[in-house]
């Protein structure tokens, strides 16, 4: 049995009817076709399923899409410019080479954005803290830790 | 997942009413253990009763001596409250050490307590500090409250509404974390209250427990040194791939000097 579902994803009003138990990220990916949140681990673990939902960063594999009812989600395609720009955080993953398969990286950037929402100018510790929920398999974080400092950076307008 | 009826619960008593109709309905917090459960399919409740959207059980109050928080604010938002920071910081620590960051926006104390997992951090911040859980019907003193392993004073279709939690002198919490899962291997929250010390342990046993041995030393001197020497008995204790129960014991002694380091700090 499905039941009505409203709510704002990526600035864009959705409507949609769906079984309750649909997770939000198989709304997302599945219903939406938005496919740039990933499934990594499927329990809530590694953070590749990450969104924003009313501004804060969920896994949205531990999340139904009901309880985001009414809300604002973003995920990870709606954050660079409408002509393509990328968004200074996914830039700074790219100019510090902080991915190497990518699979986690939608994710990290969206944890990352979080951060820095409280955050604007985080020190390494602080970001490592913060990515606790994210797991990388390839980079070993190095890089990452690096390209969330500089998208921090850049974010608040320095180079 | 199997498929479930879902309803939205207006208010309590909306809530109360829900849950009572349903043959086998579930309460959903924020979900950050019962969505796991149910993709597991471990739960297979027939209807979730959503309270996320019931204001009145979110949010915290400070009142004379204590701080009133709501069922449903989230470990985020404890971690983040001024008024926890300022009165309890020790209980805004234990909050912000809870899983991860996405997982804190959504998680909750009364979800947290509901479920009651044996290395939950919740359980000995409310031991430690001698709270009270305060549902639809009644008070439930802590002590009373954490009965066994996932098991509470809780009855079928009882709602948690908010903790009461008295202020202390003084009091931390120092956690040995599980490195992957971040769940307390073992957490002890010590609190210098006016009725004594209070040494609350989890992660160690089944379900959270007090040290008197710990109490009693720290009763009389509230210095780290004061827990020299006390052992402490491993029978009983968890043992699993993680820790044996002695390496448990050992901690618990270990993780309370910690933790009074800080309190007096």
């Amino acid at each position: 049995m499905t039941i009505p579902l409203s709510l704002t994803v990526n600035g864009q009003a959705v409507r949609a009817d769906v079984e309750p138990r649909t997770l939000l990220v198989d709304f997302i990916r599945d219903h939406l076709r938005l496919t740039g949140t990933h499934i990594g681990c499927d329990t809530a673990q590694c953070g590749a399923c990450t969104v924003h939902v009313d501004g804060q960063a969920v896994k949205s594999c531990n999340m139904l899409a009901v309880q985001a009812a009414d809300r604002a989600v973003t995920t990870i395609e709606g954050i660079a410019a409408a002509d393509g720009t990328l968004h200074p955080m996914q830039a700074a993953f790219r100019d510090h080479h902080g991915l190497q398969c990518g699979y986690c990286t939608p994710g990290m950037v969206m944890s990352a954005l979080d951060l820095v929402a409280s955050d604007p100018a985080p020190s390494r510790e602080r970001i490592r803290e913060a990515l606790d929920g994210n797991l990388c398999r390839c980079t070993g974080y190095q890089n990452i830790v690096v390209a969330v400092e500089a998208g921090a950076r850049a974010m608040s307008g320095e180079r | 997942m199997y498929a479930f009826n879902y309803l939205k619960a207006q208010s309590v008593a909306d809530a109360k009413s829900k849950v009572a109709a349903a043959t086998d309905g579930k309460l959903l917090a924020g979900g950050q253990t019962l969505i796991a459960a149910m993709k597991l399919r471990l739960a297979a409740p027939s209807d979730l009763i959503d309270l996320g959207g019931v204001a009145e059980l979110r949010g915290v109050k400070a009142g004379n001596g204590e701080l009133t928080i709501g069922a449903m604010t989230t470990h985020a938002d404890v971690a983040g409250s001024a008024d926890v920071k300022r009165r309890i910081p020790a209980l805004a620590d234990l909050a912000g050490q809870i899983g991860d960051r996405m997982v804190r926006h959504m998680g909750t104390l009364g979800g947290s307590i509901a479920n009651n997992d044996p290395a939950a951090d919740y359980p000995a911040g409310l031991v430690g500090l001698g709270a009270a859980v305060v549902t639809d019907r009644r008070t439930i003193d802590a002590d009373a409250f954490f009965t066994g392993m996932y098991e509470t004073a809780l009855e079928p279709g009882e709602i948690i509404t908010a903790v009461r939690f008295p202020v202390p002198q003084r009091a931390a919490y120092a956690k040995f974390a599980n490195p992957a899962s971040r769940y307390a291997l073992v957490g002890v929250f010590v609190a210098q209250t006016s009725g004594g010390v209070r040494v609350a342990v989890t992660g160690a046993g089944p379900v959270v427990f007090r040290v008197s041995a710990l109490e009693a030393a720290l009763t009389k001197r509230f210095v780290p040194e004061a827990v020299e020497g006390i052992a402490i008995d491993a029978n009983g204790l968890n043992a699993d791939m993680h820790a044996g129960a002695e390496y448990r014991a050992h901690l618990i002694t270990v993780m309370t000097r910690r933790a009074v380091e800080v309190a007096n700090a």
